[in-house]
């Protein structure tokens, strides 16, 4: 179903990413970046702070994480494709690559929690030490973001199937589109930060 | 199924807090009854609880203000009473734990939830009206930030009748904010009051940016911002900036204290240090955050008591602009003892001693205004001059401080207590209040009491100078801050007067208040008709006072930096348009109490770790705004006519009060007063500043 051109062009304009209200989440986004600085700024001073348990190279185990890595990555371009499909009103696709991304999405989110299950079995929690704190604070908080956008991608696919593509949708998918977009960047922030040096660490040794 | 939460929670060893308790609980019964009998509930409900307009939100910004002004000054009255009778020989009437209490109660309260309210008050009231906006751009999100402030506020008051408050000092340094040191419930009511109100302000500055960038009215461009507009702007950046590093913080010292994690424990790999250094990258920009939009007070006191304009605006633009910039770069001038290397400490100190001149290039500016303008001692100027001398003498002792050397000396030491109260009172409070003053007609349509006013200044300013005086002398007799008791009999002497400062500073907080009854008594004799009380320069000056709703019937066209005295001056000022158009306003709704209510009780909740309550609560929040997603957007239309027949009466009440006469004789922006002065005197400065940009 596709709607007519003057719909298109009110659809367009609202998930303009200069708009009044998306300008004012690039703000908020902003705030966010902040927060994750300073957690990361957390992990880094503790990165080297085992306590006597588990160290980083220890504890990271490359191939789930790059496997996670390649499904949020591909999330961002499937996000992207149902962006696409909004600006040319094609409801029906919007709501299949929203699901895709869900999926992915979920798939990131399912992973790095067994991962964290894993851990606390094998006695690595965030109770040991100060360098396992600072790891499930970071990767915790990202995770937690992750979760909300799923949320959100389910409400977003719930008020498309109930009033179709209205310019207040596409406004809300514009900023939702961000908001995943940005989960992408700061994760490859934690993987550069995170895991790859925690890695090498062990390579090294 | 209660968590931590017995009976226990609910005995006090001290009768002074018994008391204090049955004083609050006994108020908070008053006002509940006296609501329920004059049967107002439904029109608070209407008028105040669901709103989302601008105005109403600051007036209940600065109620709550008002109300923490006088609890955070019991608090520190107490403290000085404390230190007053507790030296060598001698008992003092406090038991130690309780005067950690208040010394916490006092920093927490007076800036999270005195000056800050008091700050976003002013912003709420003024900030659209100056830049010719009909609201803010997310009017929703700002009554959530309201309520999330009361929320936060109504946390701290909680606490001194369920369990007790921190008594690890405002700032909460690790490790004694930690479990170990710290078993009890006051470090997490600390945490949670200052993380949802902390979440609020950075939810007002996110909602002020966007307000000032995207909603000024056509021709005002950046150069054409009132001062106080562009000071509030670089304060809503620095919040953006700064607030998510106190979150952080908070977060990680309540899951170390909840959750067993080891980011500021002194065992197990945790890092105390990184607890302060986080602390103070959000607390010195805070600073500036206080401080910041009431210099942008001053200079609109200044320029319309003298009726000039602005001398140096450019220069005040960019002092602004460094000194938030400069704000991010000297947060180590708080720990200069911490033990890193000297050439990190002479980085920092020299940031910190940096920061003093674009400061004093804003003093110069305001002083070269009053120069040869035709200066009227109303009480805002009042406050200005006391700021402007008291607050220079603060920004010296800050400067003395900055140096590592004298700091290993002074750290933690009552010079420094001396020193940040010296610049914090001038600089905030007392620019608070004329701003209070400044703007009360506008918010209310009549004018303060002058004379209560003035007692209320001299109150304040003697007060201080009685109070904090021999605060420096005792820090450099080397008496350390925050000491319940102590054995050095010299310092007794000059305790006594400082706590006799506090009980001045307590007649100007009474005068205050006899300021604000005597003026509510006799409001009809102060009416402002004009909305134009003081003879203006900017745009909240040329509408109704109070304003209706939607501020302005017409957005103003803005051609000058002073945009209202170019209108008066061109005798273009309260003019109708041809014909009104309808007016789309956002409704009134519940949704912003209910999040703030869910917000309370789950900050209590994770105070006595009732998870499911908890829990519950954070799902409530999220679902709350998800349900508020799918509402179609909410507005109302105020009709063409009814637009019409409140601006014709407006303009009705500007003809009765003479200010279309008055405007006949304004000629210049330099002296536009020439219609009140015999001879009008030739004022060198007001041709030079009367240059276009």
């Amino acid at each position: 179903m596709s709607s007519n051109a003057h719909d298109l062009n009110s659809i367009r304009a609202a998930a303009r990413a200069d708009t009044e209200v998306n300008f004012g989440f690039w703000i908020y986004l902003m705030s966010d970046v902040i927060i994750f600085s300073m957690l990361f700024l957390v992990y880094v001073d503790l990165s080297q702070r085992y306590a006597g348990g588990p160290t980083a190279a220890d504890v990271f185990e490359l191939r789930g994480v790059f496997l996670e890595t390649m499904a949020l990555l591909l999330s961002s371009l499937t996000f992207g494709m149902a962006m696409v499909n909004l600006h040319q009103g094609q409801k029906e696709r919007v709501v299949i690559w929203l699901g895709v991304t869900f999926v992915l999405g979920a798939f990131f989110l399912g992973h790095e929690l067994s991962e964290f299950a894993h851990l606390i079995h094998e006695g690595a929690s965030f109770t040991r030490s100060g360098f396992l704190s600072a790891f499930f604070g970071l990767v915790g908080t990202h995770g937690a973001h992750v979760f909300f956008g799923l949320v959100w991608i389910v409400v977003m696919v719930v008020q498309i199937k109930l009033r179709g593509l209205t310019p207040p949708v596409a406004s809300r998918l514009a900023r939702l589109s961000l908001f995943w977009h940005f989960l992408d960047l700061v994760w490859i922030c934690v993987f550069s930060t995170v895991y790859l040096p925690g890695v090498l660490q062990g390579v090294a040794a | 199924m209660f968590g931590k939460l017995t009976l226990d929670a609910f005995t006090h060893s001290s009768l002074i807090i018994v008391f204090a308790n049955v004083i609050m609980v006994g108020t908070g019964l008053l006002v509940i009854g006296l609501l329920t009998y004059f049967r107002k509930w439904g029109y608070l409900y209407r008028e105040w609880f669901t709103t989302v307009d601008h105005k109403k939100i600051g007036v209940m910004y600065i109620f709550i203000a008002l109300i923490f002004l006088l609890r955070g000054f019991i608090d520190a009255a107490m403290v000085r009473a404390q230190q007053a009778t507790a030296g060598p020989g001698m008992e003092g009437y406090l038991e130690a734990h309780h005067f950690a209490e208040l010394f916490t109660g006092h920093g927490t309260m007076m800036i999270f939830f005195m000056a800050m309210p008091f700050i976003v008050g002013l912003m709420n009231i003024a900030i659209p009206l100056q830049i010719g906006a009909r609201d803010v751009s997310y009017p929703l999100l700002n009554a959530i930030s309201l309520w999330l402030t009361a929320a936060a506020g109504a946390l701290v008051m909680i606490s001194l009748l369920i369990g007790q408050f921190s008594e690890a000092g405002w700032s909460g340094y690790t490790p004694f904010s930690g479990l170990d040191h710290s078993p009890s419930v006051g470090v997490d009511y600390w945490i949670w009051a200052l993380q949802i109100s902390g979440i609020s302000t950075t939810l007002t500055g996110v909602n002020f940016l966007v307000t000032i960038l995207k909603k000024r009215a056509p021709g005002m461009n950046f150069m054409r911002m009132p001062m106080f507009t562009w000071t509030s702007l670089c304060t809503t950046i620095l919040i953006v900036l700064s607030f998510p590093a106190l979150t952080v913080a908070l977060a990680l010292l309540a899951l170390d204290r909840s959750a067993g994690t080891h980011f500021f424990t002194g065992t197990m790999g945790g890092d105390q240090m990184m607890y302060i250094n986080m602390f103070w990258i959000w607390g010195h920009p805070e600073v500036y955050i206080l401080v910041l939009p009431v210099f942008g007070v001053f200079s609109e006191v200044v320029t319309t008591y003298c009726n000039k304009r602005l001398f140096g605006y450019k220069s005040m633009v960019w002092a602004t602009m460094a000194i938030a910039f400069l704000s991010f770069t000297v947060w180590v001038h708080h720990f200069f003892t911490m033990g890193q290397d000297p050439l990190r400490n002479a980085a920092f100190g020299i940031a910190t001693m940096v920061i003093a001149i674009p400061t004093g290039v804003k003093i110069y500016d305001w002083i070269w205004t009053m120069f040869r303008g035709r200066i009227e001692f109303k009480l805002p100027m009042l406050w200005t001059l006391g700021f402007i001398i008291t607050f220079t003498m603060g920004g010296m002792s800050g400067v003395l401080l900055a140096i590592p050397g004298a700091d290993y000396k002074m750290h933690n030491s009552l010079f420094l207590v001396a020193h940040f109260h010296n610049v914090l009172i001038p600089g905030t409070m007392f620019g608070l209040l004329a701003g209070f003053y400044y703007w009360f007609p506008k918010a209310f349509g009549f004018k303060l009491d002058e004379k209560w006013g003035r007692h209320s200044f001299f109150g304040w300013l003697v007060g201080f100078y009685v109070a904090f005086v021999p605060l420096y002398m005792l820090g450099m007799m080397g008496m350390p801050r925050r000491m319940a008791s102590y054995e050095n009999p010299v310092w007794h002497f000059w305790l006594v007067i400082a706590a006799i400062g506090a009980l001045i500073v307590a007649y100007g907080i009474f005068a205050m208040f006899m300021q604000i009854y005597v003026s509510y008594r006799d409001r009809e004799k102060n009416r402002d008709l004009s909305g134009d009380p003081w003879g203006g320069r900017t745009l909240e000056w040329s509408i109704a006072s109070p304003p209706p709703e939607y501020n302005f019937a017409i957005i103003p066209e803005v051609h000058d930096r002073d945009a209202f005295m170019y209108m008066k001056v061109h005798n273009t000022a309260y003019q109708r348009p041809e014909r009104y158009e309808d007016i789309h306003m956002p409704k009134s709704t519940p949704i912003a109490i209910v999040i703030a209510g869910l917000a309370f009780v789950f900050g209590f909740a994770y105070v006595w770790h009732i998870w499911w309550l908890a829990g519950l609560c954070l799902l409530g929040v999220i679902g709350a705004v998800i349900a508020r997603s799918f509402n179609p957007e909410p507005e109302y239309v105020i009709p063409a006519g009814e637009v019409e027949r409140t601006e014709n009466a407006f303009h009705d009440k500007v003809a009765q009060d003479g200010a279309l006469e008055r405007m006949k004789h304004i000629e210049s922006f330099g002296d536009e007063r020439s219609a009140y002065a015999a001879t009008p005197e030739p004022s060198t400065t007001g041709t030079q500043s009367e240059k276009p940009l």
